[in-house]
């Protein structure tokens, strides 16, 4: 699928890879009721992740980024609707009562939230929070649970994990909770893993454990993983595949080298030139996007990104451009042929 | 207006900082127990700023970078040490006489919307200074000023009706930036001012600064966590780690030779957002958490997560050193290498 010559330091999609799908999302358009009127949050979106493949999600606030995947997930707000066609393992999930959700939600596919202290319930020991997934989803009994659960946060590298799993979340550490949440998200050995933006609350030093956690996940377990991450460093150490999010909408899609060396929509070109650069010195300007994020409830007519588009010209006003194959394994949705 | 030429090094420092210590003593953990805990936030920190120079603070949560930037203006009060403006102990200054250099000092901090006052207008909030260090001046003045500077820092003066919840929050950033530039100070601390806002808008409030530094001659105090933010409009950067200044150089020497673990840490942790050097490099990783700041560990603060600690860090605390010219590392060990990991595919 991704045939663009592989560094040798980026691993290319495998090749079996290719017939299994984990997660099939066709045609997904999400919608929220609100007083102010209809919020279009998701428009359009399809795309697919195969097993052991990862794929990184970018985009900024109220890109639809999380919603795509909450709406996957089944867990969207209660004024949330969702259309369109969802398919995980070749099961239609979208729009199965909670009760079905539940049976694959936890066990074969997982998520995990940017802070860890509100997904955690306060009032119970982590014991008893990772045990309950395994009773519940694996019929385990209590000691046996109990003993997969310390395995899982050995796993994730908890120093003394079986005296450490008898405490609650407030006694540890915001790193250590999201590698509960980790473990807790992979006790079943779930298909999927989906992580919306699992660093971001963290410390660089131990966002960088974080991330060696998962490449390690990855690689050992063979896990399909979707990263969403407004932060681009992240998901070009990780991901195999990039979708690029605007505005409710896919508006570039690729291999991660493809994505980052040769961009071809103006917003992913804007990101990646607006991020400041380690290895660079102290510089004049930052290349940066005019202009902010457009309103989901007021959409211009035509292509969401031509208010701040410098190479906007006269069908960018017209028409929405659609995403269009424009190579192997790559789409974008950009009248244009080619970045000027 | 001060539109000084910044000529860094030459000029006599805007700023001395001198062996500043911000301690919290804590509450007895129960009724009869006869010993306070000490927390030593900022613990003996010594630095110049001079006059249109960008000092880049950078550190993990809970390092004490915020608590300098607040000791500094003298929103808490400090332990010990000296903070000198242009020569002058603020921390001795009567409240008179604060008051007269508070205006030279300002802030912008990391939440745009929470430092606003929702029931005021942008208008009034940009001129809230103005009136209260310079009252005499009439309403189409102040209002004048006022629309002036929203032009400069990228704002529509048609807007200055408007209240802060209409405004975005990159938009809400500029507003803080106004506020704290009316006065035209000579310092502003920047208090992680772009890390709630999205990459795109993040770009443009680190070009404002950089513009209104140029035009205005301004010195920035410019603390955040995100390294690669700090490189990119620091002159000079301090790191630093529970509290203490472990490391300090120019920018370029700071992230071309690192000498202090941590720092070297620090830099080797962040993503890089290019796949083949992301994937290719070489990594410090730490292990563990930070130690209790109640509870330091002796000697070197940070031997607990040094890769290379010896014998030597558990007793002798290690003094901050002249490593090169304008550079400065507090490590027993700065001139042995590093252990490394590399994280390349296996």
């Amino acid at each position: 699928m991704n045939s663009t010559a592989a560094s040798p330091a980026v691993d290319p999609v495998p090749a079996a890879a290719m017939a299994e799908q984990v997660l099939e999302v066709a045609g997904l358009n999400t919608r929220f009721d609100t007083p102010d009127g209809e919020v279009r949050a998701v428009n359009d979106v399809s795309f697919t992740v195969a097993r052991g493949e990862t794929v990184g999600v970018v985009g900024e606030s109220g890109s639809g980024k999380s919603q795509v995947f909450l709406s996957v997930m089944g867990l969207l707000a209660s004024n949330g609707n969702a259309t369109g066609r969802v398919r995980f393992k070749g099961q239609d999930i979208l729009g199965l009562p909670a009760a079905k959700l539940n049976r694959l939600r936890g066990s074969r596919m997982s998520m995990i939230f940017q802070d860890p202290m509100t997904s955690l319930n306060p009032f119970l020991t982590v014991a008893r929070q990772l045990t309950e997934v395994l009773v519940l989803h694996k019929g385990m009994g209590e000691r046996q649970a109990l003993k997969r659960s310390i395995e899982m946060l050995d796993l994730v590298r908890i120093p003394e994990a079986a005296r450490r799993i008898g405490m609650y979340p407030h006694e540890f550490s915001g790193g250590m909770r999201q590698r509960v949440m980790i473990a807790m998200a992979l006790l079943c050995q779930p298909d999927l893993l989906i992580a919306d933006e699992p660093t971001t609350a963290l410390d660089v030093t131990v966002q960088a454990q974080i991330l060696d956690l998962m490449q390690t996940l990855k690689r050992e377990f063979n896990t399909s993983i979707v990263l969403i991450t407004h932060d681009l460093g992240v998901i070009a150490g990780l991901a195999d595949r990039v979708m690029v999010m605007y505005a409710g909408s896919v508006v570039e899609e690729g291999a991660v080298r493809e994505i980052f060396y040769d961009p071809q929509h103006p917003y992913t070109v804007g990101l990646l030139h607006s991020m400041p650069r380690l290895a660079a010195g102290r510089k004049e300007r930052l290349v940066s996007i005019p202009g902010q994020p457009p309103n989901l409830q007021r959409l211009p007519k035509g292509c969401p990104f031509r208010p701040r588009c410098s190479h906007a010209f006269a069908p960018c006003s017209e028409t929405d451009p659609a995403l269009r194959p424009t190579g192997p394994g790559r789409a974008k949705a950009c009248h244009l042929d080619a970045m000027p | 207006m001060t539109a000084v030429e910044a000529v860094r090094g030459a000029a006599d420092p805007l700023l001395s900082v001198r062996d500043l210590k911000v301690h919290f003593r804590m509450p007895r953990r129960h009724l009869l127990a006869t010993h306070r805990d000490t927390l030593k936030a900022v613990d003996g920190v010594t630095f110049d700023l001079a006059p249109g120079e960008t000092l880049g603070v950078v550190g993990e949560s809970g390092c004490g970078k915020s608590t300098l930037g607040r000791a500094i203006l003298r929103l808490i009060p400090t332990t010990s040490g000296q903070v000198l403006w242009l020569g002058e102990d603020l921390r001795a200054a009567p409240p008179a006489r604060m008051r007269q250099h508070r205006r030279n000092m300002q802030v912008i901090f990391q939440d745009p919307l929470a430092s606003l006052d929702p029931r005021m207008t942008v208008g009034d909030i940009i001129a809230e200074p103005l009136r209260t260090f310079h009252g005499a001046l009439s309403r189409d003045e102040v209002r004048q000023r006022v629309g002036d500077l929203m032009r400069t820092v990228g704002l529509m003066p048609e807007m200055i009706n408007r209240y802060p919840h209409e405004f975005s929050g990159g938009q809400c950033q500029r507003i803080g930036i106004a506020r704290a530039m009316i006065l035209n100070p000579k310092l502003v601390i920047c208090d992680e001012p772009v890390s709630a806002l999205d990459v795109s808008i993040q770009s443009q409030i680190i070009n404002l600064l950089m513009d209104l530094q140029k035009e205005f001659g301004l010195s920035l105090i410019f603390i955040s966590h995100d390294l690669s933010v700090v490189r990119h409009i620091s002159h000079r950067i301090m790191v630093l780690y529970m509290g203490k200044l472990v490391e300090m150089a120019p920018s370029d020497a700071l992230y071309d030779s690192p000498r202090h673990p941590y720092t070297q840490a620090l830099i080797s942790a962040v993503p890089l957002p290019d796949p083949d050097a992301e994937r290719a490099k070489a990594r410090i990783v730490l292990e563990g958490d930070l130690p209790s700041p109640l509870h330091p560990p002796s000697g070197c603060i940070f031997r607990t997560r040094c890769p290379k600690a010896a014998e030597r860090c558990a007793e002798v605390v290690p003094e901050l050193q002249a490593v090169a010219p304008a550079h400065r590392a507090a490590c027993h060990y700065w001139d042995t290498p590093t252990p490394v990991r590399s994280t390349g595919p296996e």
